[in-house]
């Protein structure tokens, strides 16, 4: 065991794979030598050579293209779009090729490539460095999406999306990097190293995509919720006393409907929360099925909280990010009488 | 199948990755960098089909010497006004960059990116623009906004995002915009102005105009796909648009190779598009100045797009975000064989006899000082970070012209949770 922060953690994984499988390539804009803008590669090229880890050219639509290649030819390419903001020159690679090339060919190729990508805000990044695109990957059919929330299930998450023969969608929320944030922008960050999930194997060991991680077990609520968020909803859960259980999805798809469904049964509320906006966000569809299957199980209407439908602002930022006092709000309104 | 076995004897592939002749600490030689003679290229007409052009984008098109003197057919002659303003407004920009870096170190704003080493790429190209011709540029041109007499009030209430700023606290530090001084809204996402500029110049002509285009983007980023679109709509129907490239060597921290600058200039991606190209030293401003110049007037003129080329160094980092001293020699800047493109104008209008190192140094304290006493007036209106310097209800508006339901209620929602977080 060693102390890791998520980029520690992130990188640990990644050098672990391409020591196991030296199908296991690293690439993307300043990912090489310089070892990434965030760090996340630091040291990889050194160690496993210029042809396993090496930067790209600017062209997002090359890096995934390469990369959908390279993984024809039989490699496990894990390619970096440097921010998620970025992603969008790809997307007609990753919606048209890589996510269905398995179904179009009848499996003779397929498409076993994991993207990399620093996502979501906190930062005061602007409209260009906060965005959280999850849903457009969600919707699409033949992806996968995982959102780690810890340095512990960053490492086993990210194996585990490495090891997957299908196309996988890694966003990590840049914001918890270097330590947990609750959502309390104005109080001390404090660093992973406080905190038992910075405990991480420094050798191989995975976390299974779908399978979702009860971080809080509680009676009174049910809040599905994922990477940053995880933390700002525990805090927020603390300081309003009430007995949530909150639940890290950790994988988006494939979701983890029997851990969601046990749960509402069990509390008979659901509050979801994400950072992403709210219009055909990810929420939407998981409020669709906990209305699906738990409807005769609600006591109250399900609850979303969210970011605003509008492009990520640079100086309000803390008016727009979902944080304790839309929660809080959000709480109140489904728990009914509280005591803050 | 043809030769099967003809393939036992070869060695195996290997795949090549570019690397940058220096890092950190490496000793810098760059004797094997063709520099031309200044003076030494031809000028072809500005009518003249790209294909006898073709040598120009492996040439650089220099005017300059190493006596600061100016010479050769790309002289653009320019009068004792000009020369003066230009290098002014150089001068103006690099005290600009070096205070408001500093701002950000000193926590008054979250990012900032400075031009140093570049400038002529930005002032000395607006200059030689008409002052309607439409900017597209990327975030390193503040030099076009210097020459077009945008307040720096103005760039620095957008820096600080305080209750001044003209875009209202949306966008990153520097991301500029002003439609009145023909400078388009910065994206952030790379390349994506240069089909943009494409398309505005074809609207022009479309509409029997006679203003033109001009886009700037980095070497790196011409392995954007957006890139070579603009190229292609360029050329296909012989838009009215100037295309600069800034080859300022480094992208963050990848060298112009991952770009492909180990094959082949910048300015030749025009030769496979049937563009006109030129390559130029970028810092020679007087350079720069000709080539937009001839470039301007190919466009004007109905003679269609330009790629141009602009050889120049970053000396500084990419932004507040980088340290160029992790993966990069520090003797590069020292060395760089192109020289400085302020050191170079403020030498030639000496030799002219227009100008004095005493001036020149007086020049220096009057930038520091106006930048001073733009930043002052601009703290007035609020820094980044201490306090809400837009009301709320900015938040939701522009997202549509007219604001939905679903807006309305979550700005509402806003306001709600003002009252709790920032009671009054």
């Amino acid at each position: 065991m060693a102390v890791m922060n998520m980029i520690e953690a992130i990188n640990s994984g990644l050098d672990n794979m391409m020591a196991r499988d030296d199908n296991v390539v690293v690439m993307g804009e300043d990912v090489g030598y310089f070892g990434g803008v965030f760090r996340a590669t630091a040291g990889l090229q050194e160690k496993h050579g210029k042809t396993r880890c090496f930067d790209t050219p600017i062209s997002e639509c090359g890096i995934i293209g390469v990369a959908v290649g390279m993984a024809a030819y039989g490699m496990r390419p894990v390619p970096e779009i440097q921010f998620a903001d970025y992603i969008y020159p790809g997307l007609d690679q990753l919606v048209s090729e890589a996510a269905r090339l398995r179904y179009r060919s009848a499996a003779e190729f397929t498409s076993a490539i994991t993207v990399r990508s620093p996502f979501g805000g906190g930062i005061f990044g602007g409209q260009t460095h906060s965005q959280s695109p999850e849903s457009m990957f969600t919707h699409v059919c033949g992806l996968k999406t995982v959102i780690p929330s810890t340095p512990y299930d960053a490492k086993g998450l990210l194996i585990s999306a490495i090891e997957d023969n299908d196309p996988v969608m890694f966003f990590e929320p840049k914001r918890i990097y270097n330590g947990p944030f609750t959502g309390y922008y104005d109080k001390p960050v404090e660093p992973w190293s406080k905190f038992d999930v910075s405990q991480v194997p420094e050798d191989y060991y995975k976390i299974p995509l779908g399978k979702a991680n009860i971080v809080r077990a509680g009676e009174a609520v049910t809040i599905l919720t994922y990477g940053t968020m995880v933390h700002v909803a525990n805090a927020v859960v603390e300081a309003h006393g009430v007995d949530a259980e909150v639940i890290d999805l950790r994988t988006l798809v494939p979701l983890d409907i029997e851990t969601i469904e046990e749960s509402v049964k069990k509390t008979g509320r659901c509050l979801i929360i994400h950072e992403a906006t709210r219009t055909s966000g990810f929420g939407a569809e998981l409020s669709a099925l906990v209305q699906e299957r738990c409807f005769y199980h609600l006591e109250a209407p399900i609850e979303r909280v969210t970011g605003f439908d509008t492009p990520y602002p640079h100086s309000l930022e803390w008016a727009y990010f979902p944080g304790p006092v839309r929660i809080g709000e959000a709480l109140d309104k489904i728990v009914g009488e509280l005591t803050s | 199948m043809a030769d099967d076995n003809n393939r036992t004897n070869l060695p195996p592939l290997s795949l090549h990755i570019p690397e940058p002749k220096y890092r950190p600490g490496d000793a810098v030689d760059y004797s094997d960098v063709d520099i031309p003679k200044a003076g030494d290229q031809p000028r072809p007409d500005v009518n003249s089909d790209p294909a006898i052009m073709r040598e120009m984008v492996y040439d650089m098109v220099r005017v300059l010497d190493d006596d600061y003197k100016s010479l050769g057919p790309w002289d653009p002659k320019l009068s004792d006004d000009m020369l003066l303003k230009m290098l002014k407004t150089m001068a103006q920009v690099r005290a600009f960059d070096d205070r408001l870096h500093r701002m950000q170190r000193q926590g008054k704003t979250s990012f900032y990116m400075k031009c140093t080493g570049e400038e002529a790429t930005s002032v000395a190209a607006a200059m030689a623009l008409h002052s309607d011709d439409m900017c597209f540029p990327s975030y390193r041109q503040q030099g076009i906004l210097f020459v077009r007499g945008y307040p720096m009030v103005d760039m620095i209430n957008q820096i600080f995002s305080n209750r001044e700023d003209k875009l209202k606290g949306r966008q990153l530090p520097i991301m500029y915009c002003s439609r009145e001084h023909g400078f388009f809204s910065i994206s952030g996402n790379l390349a994506t102005q240069y089909p943009q500029a494409v398309g505005w110049a074809m609207a022009s002509a479309a509409k029997g105009d006679n203003r033109i285009a001009a886009a700037w983007c980095g070497e790196g980023s011409t392995a954007e796909g957006d890139f070579h679109s603009a190229m292609t709509f360029a050329t296909v129907y012989n838009a009215p648009i100037i295309m600069n490239i800034v080859n300022n060597q480094w992208a963050i921290s990848s060298f112009s190779g991952f770009a492909g600058a180990e094959r082949t200039t910048f300015a030749a991606r025009a030769a496979g598009y049937g563009i006109a190209g030129l390559r130029v030293d970028g810092n020679d401003p007087l350079a720069v100045y000709a080539a937009t110049q001839w470039a301007a007037e190919r466009a004007r003129t109905n003679n269609g797009p330009t790629l141009i080329e602009h050889f120049t160094y970053r000396a500084e980092a990419h932004s507040t975000s980088d340290d160029p001293g992790a993966y990069r020699s520090a003797q590069e800047r020292e060395e760089w064989p192109l020289g400085d493109p302020i050191n170079r104008l403020m030498h030639h209008l000496i030799q002219r006899e227009i100008w004095s190192k005493e001036q020149h140094e007086a020049l220096d304290k009057e930038c520091i000082e106006a930048v001073k006493i733009a930043t002052k007036e601009a703290e007035k209106n609020g820094i980044l970070g201490h306090g809400l310097h837009q009301p709320f209800e900015t938040m939701f508006q522009d997202v549509f012209e007219e604001m939905p339901w679903h807006l309305k209620e979550q700005s509402e929602q806003a306001n709600r949770e003002r009252e709790i977080k920032w009671p009054s």
